[in-house]
């Protein structure tokens, strides 16, 4: 899983907080710029994205604007091969991660994994 | 230098002069930063091709172009430019000259590709309302015989003209796109960008045309 953000802090904060649900899943986080800056970076996204790659396939966590757009320029620099085991999870990023890393510790498919993230739109709070 | 890294230095140097004017556009319909990024990419950009070897084509040079954009950036504008000189450097590989045709079908490819990316069309305020009629102008005069600097005349009054109009629409895409009809009356950033960078191609080939640096 990789955690895209425009704020490292909140990447790797979201990456800790479902760290902690699923210590078996491999996060990593992807946030700011390449100078550490708020912003995104397609090329942070596109290391992050071979890190986390374990044979299994990738989801992508986003938060606003340019996360998908970066996220999307990322996927364009990938091998064909490996492309396709990658997607964009359309959800919110901290309940979406939560509950997408729990479904992948269990051993569920990308499709199940992405499937549980989108639905993490359907979670209500109050 | 070769010309074409003096070109794309000219065209990043107008973008680092208006990184104010750009930013002062941003505040009013968006997050403040357009300026600050495409400046901070241009610098990088700047920077970096400075150093290439002297042999590299323009395809090569646009894709390093395009990767500093990409990386260095960090708002919206950057996989969004980033992919469209990716794209221009395709019909340019190989090239170390770049004539009337090979612009035109570079900058088709480069605005198909911000299309994809952004999943934007012409009218919802972006930079797409500058770069398409500039592109279509520049096609009207390649059609027509013009030479590559007449060609580029015609575009850059073109992208003018298509800030202009960005001022009477509402924002559809982008940050501005939360204000809705608010943004109406607001000139767009990403489209004022896109026409600074043809306007300083325009006024580079016109120095090398009268012999200036």
């Amino acid at each position: 899983m990789v955690i895209v953000s425009h704020s490292i802090k909140v990447a790797e904060g979201i990456r800790d907080i479902t760290q902690q649900m699923a210590k078996e899943v491999n996060i990593i986080a992807a946030g700011g710029t390449d100078e550490g800056e708020i912003g995104t970076d397609a090329l942070k996204i596109q290391a992050a994205i071979l890190d986390a790659n374990t044979g299994d396939g990738v989801i992508i966590m986003v938060d606003l604007g340019s996360a998908v757009l970066s996220a999307e320029t990322a996927l364009d620099f990938l091998d064909e091969e490996l492309r396709k085991d990658v997607r964009i999870a359309d959800a919110p990023i901290v309940e979406g991660a939560i509950v997408a890393a729990v479904q992948a510790s269990t051993g569920a498919t990308l499709k199940e994994v992405i499937n549980t993230a989108n639905e993490a739109y359907t979670l209500r709070k109050l | 230098m070769s010309k074409y890294i003096a070109a794309i230095t000219a065209v990043g140097q107008a973008i680092i002069k208006n990184k104010e004017y750009l930013t002062e556009l941003d505040r009013e319909i968006g997050d403040a930063d357009h300026g600050i990024n495409m400046s901070k990419g241009f610098e990088a950009v700047i920077n970096k091709i400075s150093s290439l070897d002297e042999d590299k084509d323009i395809g090569f040079v646009l894709k390093t172009v395009a990767m500093t954009l990409i990386s260095s950036v960090g708002g919206a504008s950057g996989p969004l430019y980033g992919t469209a000189f990716l794209k221009a450097a395709v019909p340019a590989a190989g090239k170390i000259e770049i004539d009337a045709i090979t612009a035109q079908a570079m900058w088709q490819t480069a605005i198909t590709g911000i299309k994809e990316r952004g999943k934007a069309s012409r009218g919802e305020k972006t930079m797409l309302d500058s770069l398409e009629p500039a592109f279509e102008a520049f096609s009207e005069g390649v059609k027509t015989d013009k030479t590559l600097f007449e060609c580029l005349e015609l575009a850059s009054a073109a992208a003018q003209k298509g800030v202009e109009y960005t001022k009477t629409i509402a924002a559809s895409k982008g940050r501005a796109s939360y204000l809705g009809e608010r943004s109406i009356g607001h000139q767009d950033p990403g489209a004022t960008s896109s026409s600074i960078m043809i306007a300083a191609l325009l006024e580079f080939c016109r120095t090398q045309m009268t012999g200036g640096v």
